[in-house]
């Protein structure tokens, strides 16, 4: 907790490099530090054989805490008491330029970039398999830009916080799952196997949809915190229910042997009707792979053209405005309940695609995929990029889905805290804590500044976030 | 959450009953007092905090170390000294913490973006749950059975109706505790203002009530009431993991909504409801779908009456 | 005495309306009519009901009592009894159609009545360029131009034209209030007099037979005062929108309208010309004051309180 002791959160300390004000402060917090520290960190509970629980100290760690601690604290005062001196005047809070230009071409830039990083990463490794890893991990980075930009829609064009995205998630990851498995198994319908995907991926999107409007319709009158919280209790029903109706959805078990999808018929196998064998090529389940990555690259580019061009639409710039003022739209004469609807339910249809998606490649689903932590994680990143920016979401993905998955490979990691380190155990406590860091810093998110959708004139200026609403439901 | 006894076939109903009252009421009391803290942030500030539950789970922890501190390392061997040590260095400390994340996560937000503080309070709230994962483990954390004699109130054989000591330590010390809270909110400047600050926290300030530490009180007490769940909640299970924060966190959001957000006694009514309907639908309907009906209760309750039992109904300004 | 225009050519006509809140009664059976083509000022103290009539007629609110009748073009006067006795909220003939505006959501007030308003606190989009505060004014045409999203999707033809059409007239209402220049601008970023013209500009856009305007000239200088006064006689001589204000400033209101309620404690206390207002002693007594309760709301009146 040492790094989140903000400097602008302490309104004892005076401008002017006072070194014992800034050491007396710092102990204070170490104190502080050591109290919080004293027990949670300085003790380890452990179980005994005859399931006792005993403690175990860890001075040292303790120890090592609070000293981070005091001189984090030390090191911060000194610090915010330099800036303020050399300081007078706040600097303007714009946001830098080369993010603007770059928002402007993220769109065919990040499509380039991600088509040509599996023949980058091949290349580099000079073989298949080695490159799987990054391959997954862009797979895996790619599944959450879209699930933002879905997102984004619902909370960063019509300003409706909704966290039980997930459920519609869940939904597509469901549909695909339980279609795929009983579909292939009914007489006569065999030879549709090979096509599955394709024919599921339509289907989750569309129940998705539905699901967004079925839930949404009662909820979407309410404003603020109050749907926000109705959405999360939706999320968790829907997640409650796929762990306890067992008939259908296996329960917490889950759903597994999920048919995989194929190359437009052609199955990823070493068999004689294989993509391998079809095209001449030698076998490889990495074919596979880069074929999902693929896939999920094509169904991003999807949700990015269609929210960009929804965007400038009517409907699109309905949900701006709502965003804005609602009552001055139902002054306009926009029914502002069907509005909301349609930004949910597109939000919720991307939000399946991707479930299919996420069904298809895993091959195993279960309820465990859905908890309310991913649909944090989802809000954290649309929020995070600056609320209905679209690059927002890739840099937001980027630092909180790619950054601590990164912490997997840092071998120098592991020659500081000793071979049995797993820096994967801390992947969520950075998540945890970046979030509260970018909040701090930039309340409004990395881009906060708004495209107009249409110009009169020629150059298109962008408007300051300091303009832009959050929405109030 | 508890162990019930299977309904007996034709007689004993009664009984059956009676002892789903006792067990929902125990119940019902930690979710009261988890959902205070809900209410009493909400009501100053218009901030859902997220991290409650987790703070609530927290306190949990630290009970469970304190309990183990005083009995393995001091060698205290009375139980009554040791619970309330447990439950006042649980509260000194959880309000401690809370003290903490409110000066440093929640201020530097307050009066901007309005998602910025919740997501920062997700934010915390993941933080405290990995944080206690990776400082303590995610096993379960048993401790041994204490208060575990019972009082026979009536019935005989299988159909008894008893209440065990931890029931009447729980509910006596809830009891107190919110009688000690109410004044304080209630007769005291520090309660006025509070009020204060829920009506108009600039015109407070402006009359000089410092608002900074209005809310920072209103934080501790918020926390000093969840751990006091916290300790009962580790007494009554006697289990504790990192992951309980979440679900007791949302049931405790749906009383004070229940009750009507901002509404302190609607908090307490709301989490004895809760307590109620949970305990007496695990008995009667089905235990699986008992999550399930506290979400329900919560997503009908803000849909038909959003102001609640006891809160203020809105009206939309033009 | 001839017959006023308002009587036999109404555009709107508010009978009995009766607001309560809890206890509180806001207005008590309020009547007057409106006449096309007019501007009619609501006026009154502070405190007086005037934005609640407003929030009635515009279904803000459902008021407690009463009837708020809207006439399209000239239809029979028979129509209103088989209206008011059957459960829809408009009926039409050859000559034009009949709402009864207290049965109809707020938002087909808007689209469906043609009842366009402004508000006291200025609801601008500050987000939204002024240009597009405008197209979404134009929002339920240019949806049925976008054939519900689907053709706007395609990128058809229609839908292009139609867009082209709506900037055209976005760049019209822009050119009358003098704002072309900053068509791209943030109209939070907009200074205060062109706040309000934009949001009347705004609701002009969405073709209204009743414009609504809720203390239009609350806080504007002399020269921005001038700028309203002008707009709104340019839409009172092209004829195709009445206007309705509410004003408690009764020397902006003199100038410009042809026709002036007076409410205070949500009653009528007089009805008729700007003259016979001026004139009229209730008026006197009520408003401008002969007491000295009544200076101070005077004095209270003019700083605009």
């Amino acid at each position: 907790m040492a790094t989140m002791q903000s400097p602008a959160a302490d309104p004892a300390m005076k401008p002017g490099l006072d070194y014992g004000a800034a050491f007396k402060d710092a102990c204070l917090a170490g104190i502080i530090a050591f109290l919080i520290f004293g027990l949670l960190l300085g003790y380890e509970t452990q179980q005994t054989l005859t399931n006792q629980i005993i403690l175990v100290p860890r001075t040292m760690l303790l120890a090592g805490v609070v000293a981070i601690v005091v001189i984090g604290r030390f090191l911060i005062n000194l610090w915010s008491a330099h800036r303020a001196q050399t300081l007078k005047t706040a600097p303007t809070k714009t946001t830098n330029p080369l993010l603007l230009k770059l928002e402007a071409q993220a769109g065919p830039a990040f499509l380039i970039a991600a088509v040509l990083f599996p023949a980058i990463v091949i290349i580099a490794n000079g073989e298949l398999q080695s490159s799987r890893y990054l391959v997954d991990l862009g797979i895996l980075l790619l599944t959450y830009v879209m699930l933002g930009w879905g997102l984004n829609v619902v909370v960063g064009l019509a300003g409706l916080l909704d966290l039980g995205y997930v459920a519609f998630y869940a939904v597509g990851a469901y549909t695909y799952a339980l279609l795929a498995t009983t579909l292939v198994k009914l007489p006569g319908l065999e030879w549709l196997a090979p096509w599955m995907f394709w024919i599921c991926l339509p289907v989750s999107g569309l129940l998705a949809a539905l699901w967004g409007v079925i839930l949404g319709f009662p909820v979407l009158r309410l404003r603020g915190d109050y749907l926000a919280i109705v959405t999360l209790a939706f999320g968790e029903i829907i997640r409650l229910v796929l762990i306890n109706w067992v008939d259908v959805t296996n329960g917490g078990a889950g759903i597994s042997s999920i048919p995989r999808p194929t190359f437009f018929g052609l199955p990823f196998s070493a068999a004689d009707n294989g993509f391998a064998a079809t095209f001449g090529i030698t076998f490889d389940p990495m074919h596979r792979i880069i074929f999902l990555y693929y896939v999920i690259v094509a169904l991003a580019a999807v949700t990015f053209i269609v929210t960009l061009r929804l965007r400038r639409l009517p409907i699109g710039r309905a949900w701006e405005a709502l965003r804005e003022d609602e009552i001055a739209c139902r002054s306009l004469g926009i029914n502002t309940t069907n509005t909301k609807l349609t930004a949910f339910s597109i939000g919720a249809m991307f939000g399946g695609f991707a479930g299919c998606f996420f069904a298809a490649r895993q091959g195993f689903i279960s309820p465990e995929s859905f908890v309310f932590m991913e649909s944090a994680i989802i809000l954290a990143i649309v929020v995070l990029g600056g609320l209905g920016s679209m690059l927002g979401v890739i840099i937001a993905t980027m630092v909180l889905i790619g950054g601590p998955e990164m912490l997997r490979n840092v071998e120098s990691l592991r020659l500081v805290f000793g071979s049995d380190f797993d820096p994967t155990k801390y992947r969520m406590l950075i998540l945890g804590i970046g979030m509260v860091l970018i909040m701090i810093w930039k309340p409004r998110g990395l881009i906060s500044t708004r495209e107009p959708t249409v110009t009169l004139g020629k150059k298109a200026q962008a408007i300051s976030g300091d303009f832009v609403k959050e929405g109030h439901g | 959450m508890a162990g019930q006894p299977s309904l007996g076939q034709g007689q004993g109903i009664v009984e059956y009953f009676a002892q789903q009252l006792i067990n929902g009421v125990t119940l019902g009391s930690i979710y009261g007092l988890i959902a205070i803290g809900y209410t009493m942030v909400f009501g100053i500030i218009g901030m859902v905090n997220f991290a409650h539950g987790d703070l609530f789970m927290v306190s949990s922890f630290i009970a469970l170390l304190v309990f183990l501190f005083v009995t393995t390392i001091v060698g205290i061997t009375s139980l009554f000294i040791t619970l309330t040590i447990v439950l006042l260095a649980s509260m000194f400390l959880t309000s401690l913490i809370n003290w903490v994340i409110e000066k440093s996560a929640y201020r530097p937000l307050r009066g901007s973006f309005r998602l910025a503080p919740l997501i920062s309070a997700i934010g915390m709230s993941i933080l405290l749950m990995n944080f206690i994962q990776v400082a303590q483990g995610a096993r379960n954390k048993p401790l041994a059975p204490m208060l575990t004699d019972v009082i026979k109130i009536a019935g005989e054989g299988n159909f008894v109706v008893a209440i065990s000591y931890k029931q009447i330590v729980i509910v006596a010390v809830t009891a107190l505790l919110l009688a000690v809270f109410w004044y304080l909110v209630q007769r005291t400047p520090l309660g006025r203002a509070q009020r204060a600050c829920e009506q108009d926290s600039r015109m407070a300030a402006l009359l000089g009530i410092n608002v900074d530490r209005t809310i920072s009180i209103t934080f501790v007490m918020g926390a000093a009431l969840a751990a006091v769940a916290g300790t009962m909640y580790l007494v009554y299970y006697g289990v504790v993991n990192f992951a309980d924060g979440f679900v007791p966190g949302v049931k405790a959001f749906t009383a004070a909504v229940l009750g009507g957000i901002g509404s302190l006694p609607g908090a307490v009514v709301g989490g004895l409801l809760i307590g109620l309907i949970e305990t007496f639908w695990s008995a009667y309907f089905s235990i699986e779908y008992k999550d399930v009906a506290a979400f329900s209760i919560l997503a009908v309750v803000l849909i038909f009456m959003p102001q609640g039992l006891l809160g203020k109904p809105e009206v939309e300004k033009v | 005495m001839q017959v006023p225009l308002w009587e036999h050519d109404t555009i709107l006509s508010v009978e009995r309306l009766t607001m309560r809140f809890g206890g509180l009664i806001a207005i008590n059976e309020l009547s007057f009519k409106a006449a096309r083509g007019h501007i009619t000022a609501v006026i009154g103290p502070n405190g007086a009901g005037k934005t609640t009539v407003f929030n009635c007629i515009t279904g803000f609110y459902k008021p407690t009592e009463g009837r708020l009748v809207l006439y399209h073009g000239k239809p029979g006067s028979d129509l209103l009894t088989p209206l008011t006795d059957g459960a829809t909220p408009d009926i039409s003939d050859q000559q034009g159609r009949v709402f009864l505006l207290e049965r109809l959501p707020d938002y087909l007030v808007a689209q469906k009545a043609r009842v366009a308003r402004t508000f006291q606190n200025i609801r601008l989009f500050s987000g939204m360029t002024v240009l597009e505060n405008l197209l979404v004014a134009q929002h339920n045409h240019l949806m049925r131009a976008s054939g519900w999203t689907l053709k706007g999707i395609l990128g058809l033809k229609s839908y292009r034209q139609a867009e082209a059409a709506a900037i055209a007239k976005a760049r019209q209402w822009l050119e009358r209030i003098h704002l072309t220049a900053r068509a791209d601008d943030a109209a939070g970023a907009l200074p205060y007099g062109d706040q309000r013209r934009l949001e009347i500009a705004r609701a002009m856009c969405s073709d209204p037979q009743l414009l609504c305007l809720d203390e239009p000239a609350a806080g504007l200088n002399p020269k921005e005062s001038g700028e309203l006064n002008a707009l709104l006689r340019g839409i009172r001589a092209e004829g195709l929108t009445s206007i309705l204000l509410i004003e408690h400033d009764m020397s902006v209101v003199m100038e410009i309208s042809d026709h002036v309620v007076v409410l205070d404690y949500g009653t009528k206390i007089s009805d008729g010309t700007p003259d016979f207002v001026r004139n009229d002693p209730k008026v006197i007594a009520a408003y401008l004051g002969a007491e000295d309760e009544g200076e101070v709301k005077a004095i209270e009146a003019e700083v605009g309180v």
